[in-house]
């Protein structure tokens, strides 16, 4: 975990809403694991006044990559920076998607801007089998950047198969075959929480990435709660998660 | 060396400069050490213990709000037994002067507490953080009680040698009032403020943004309050203050102590740059070095009203 003043390399809109930024930031880029992120100061003024967290989209050589939608007033201003414009970031944090364990299928379930961590993640993940779920509410919110073996859902029917990524998911289920199978997914709590519902029905172990709301990003302040599954007591999702095994947490 | 002393006293209290990490805002110091220099911090601050392990709130906790935060985090906290097993040892090497800040929802559970920890050396003073529920007068805060903060007063200081420091609420009318009847009863010093009741809704569903409904508020949007604050007790009690609320910087800092404080804790700036204290810290040292004094403890209260 360090803070570093990253220089924008570029910034590049992809589909409607939705932004790569290109930074120079090579202590962080040497450390970041996939599924890890960045609390990043989108301004030299106090105002907006707290960081902002994103995941870690990419990294190559020294430089880092974030995907993001515009949302509100950080993530426009954001949105506005330009070559040689400096960031500064705080990062990399939380615990990443763990790819130590045994597994020979991968499937990625990604939700809207939930595709963001995943082209880091499948850079490390490039001898085994993987199988991408990509969702959104219609054709403008589909992010298939950085993926491979793409099956589309979105809910109006605008591309691919009409319903939730989840249902999509029920509907290929015969496809998630290859050894031992391991979900890894991000996107809004609603579609993790029928994930997570349809993994154990159908004994699949699934890495889920999860968001709050964030002041620090690194466990001083404890504003990012997640109710633990099994104990009386919350994670942290800046410093227990992001990402957590589904079962661990109630969603 | 410069030659310039940041040194301050607060009562019987020693610091190596007048700036410290508020409560609430630095957890027990491990996680923000890996971002700064604690040892060359004035003080820190902990987390609000209690008697017993506290859950917190459920989400959502925290929003921002212009210039600001809003926290309702519940008093989150891992109790006496375990904060003295786990986070004293780590304490204890810092090489800072540690306050230990303590929260209760009742007068006997502010003594008990204060009772256990005076037993630890790593400790070198207690902040009583009045800002609770007390259950016995239905969830009523002890803070907006003038008569509750002095028994709290008079009780915690018959429970420990050490300094004493009530951290004051500032929803109250007038808070030097406070300040009074916790002199009388024979604390060290006063911080002030803690957060400023808040709240703030979202239009479309028509809810509020924090599960809690209201919350506490925090960051450069409370400066000015918090000054007053500070300005009104140095006018009217002659007790030494900690000023608190919305420092982001060494501007800052100098303001409040300007206008009364003998020392200053950081808050939300620390979630927002972990380095703030050092950065502080040398602006301090300039600003001395500026106006031609040695010491930083001539600019206390030096108001030209
Ligand atoms: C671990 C983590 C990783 C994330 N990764 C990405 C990513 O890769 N790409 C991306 O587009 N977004 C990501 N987000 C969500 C992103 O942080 C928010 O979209 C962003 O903070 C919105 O800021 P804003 O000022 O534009 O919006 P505003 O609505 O103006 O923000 C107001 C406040 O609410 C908080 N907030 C708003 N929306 C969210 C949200 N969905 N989750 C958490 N806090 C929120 C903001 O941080 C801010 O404090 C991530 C969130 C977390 C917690
Ligand atoms: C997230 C958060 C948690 C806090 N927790 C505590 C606490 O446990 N005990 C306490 O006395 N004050 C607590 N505070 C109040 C701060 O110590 C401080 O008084 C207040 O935030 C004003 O200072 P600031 O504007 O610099 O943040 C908390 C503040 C924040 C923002
Ligand atoms: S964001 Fe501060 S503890 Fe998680």
């Amino acid at each position: 975990m360090l803070t570093e003043i990253a220089e924008v390399v570029t910034v590049k809109k992809y589909g409607s809403n939705t932004n790569l930024i290109k930074v120079h930031a090579p202590g962080i880029a040497s450390k970041a694991e996939p599924g890890q992120f960045c609390n990043i100061k989108v301004s030299e003024t106090n105002f907006p006044l707290l960081r902002r967290p994103f995941s870690i989209c990419e990294v190559k050589g020294e430089h880092l990559f974030f995907m993001f939608d515009i949302q509100g007033e950080g993530t426009s201003i954001l949105g506005c920076k330009k070559k040689g414009d400096k960031l500064n970031i705080l990062g990399p944090l939380g615990n990443g998607f763990n790819t130590g364990i045994e597994f020979d299928t991968a499937v990625i379930v990604a939700g809207g801007i939930g595709a963001a961590p995943f082209p880091f993640l499948l850079s490390r993940l490039k001898k085994k089998k993987v199988i991408c779920l990509v969702g959104g509410r219609s054709e403008a919110q589909i992010i298939t950047y950085g993926m491979k073996n793409i099956y589309i859902s979105t809910d109006d029917g605008s591309n691919g198969f009409k319903g939730t990524v989840v249902q999509l998911a029920e509907r290929i289920k015969d496809k998630f075959t290859g050894g031992k199978v391991q979900f890894f997914a991000c996107g809004p709590n609603a579609m993790l929480k029928a994930l997570k519902q349809f993994c154990m029905e159908n004994n699949f172990s699934c890495q889920v990435s999860t968001e709050s709301a964030m002041a620090c990003g690194f466990g001083i302040c404890q504003g990012c709660p997640m109710p633990a599954a099994n104990e009386e007591k919350y994670y942290l999702v800046c410093k227990d998660g992001p990402v957590f095994n589904a079962k661990d947490i109630i969603l | 060396m410069s030659g310039i002393n940041l040194k301050v006293k607060i009562g019987s209290l020693e610091l190596k400069n007048p700036v410290l990490l508020a409560s609430g805002t630095v957890g027990y110091g491990n996680e923000i050490s890996q971002f700064t220099d604690l040892s060359k911090i004035g003080g820190i601050v902990t987390k609000s213990i209690s008697l017993k392990p506290r859950k917190g709130n459920p989400p959502q906790r925290i929003v921002e709000t212009h210039g600001g935060m809003l926290n309702a985090i519940g008093l989150a906290n891992v109790g006496v037994e375990e904060f003295i097993n786990s986070k004293i040892p780590f304490l204890k090497e810092v090489n800072s002067t540690v306050i230990c800040n303590i929260a209760a929802s009742s007068v006997e559970e502010y003594v008990e507490c204060t009772r256990i920890l005076t037993e630890e050396d790593a400790i070198k003073a207690f902040e009583i953080n009045v800002s609770c529920p007390n259950v016995k007068d239905g969830g009523l805060e002890f803070g907006h009680n003038p008569s509750a903060v002095g028994t709290i007063t008079g009780r915690v200081r018959g429970a420990t040698n050490k300094p004493v420091i009530i951290k004051l609420s500032p929803n109250v009318s007038r808070i030097s009032d406070f300040a009074k009847i916790v002199k009388s009863e024979g604390a060290d010093a006063v911080s002030a403020i803690n957060t400023l009741v808040g709240t703030a809704f979202n239009i479309w569903t028509k809810k509020p943004k924090i599960k809690n409904i209201t919350g506490g508020l925090s960051g450069p949007a409370i400066k000015p309050v918090a000054l007053a604050k500070v300005l009104e007790i140095s006018r009217n009690v002659d007790i030494p203050i900690i000023g608190i609320g919305g420092i982001m910087n060494w501007q800052d800092a100098v303001e409040f102590m300007i206008a009364g404080a003998a020392a200053v804790e950081l808050g939300t700036v620390n979630f927002v740059n972990p380095n703030a204290g050092i950065e502080i810290i040398n602006g301090l040292t300039e600003y001395c070095e500026k106006i031609n004094i040695k010491e930083i403890k001539e600019i206390i209260a030096s108001y030209q009203l």
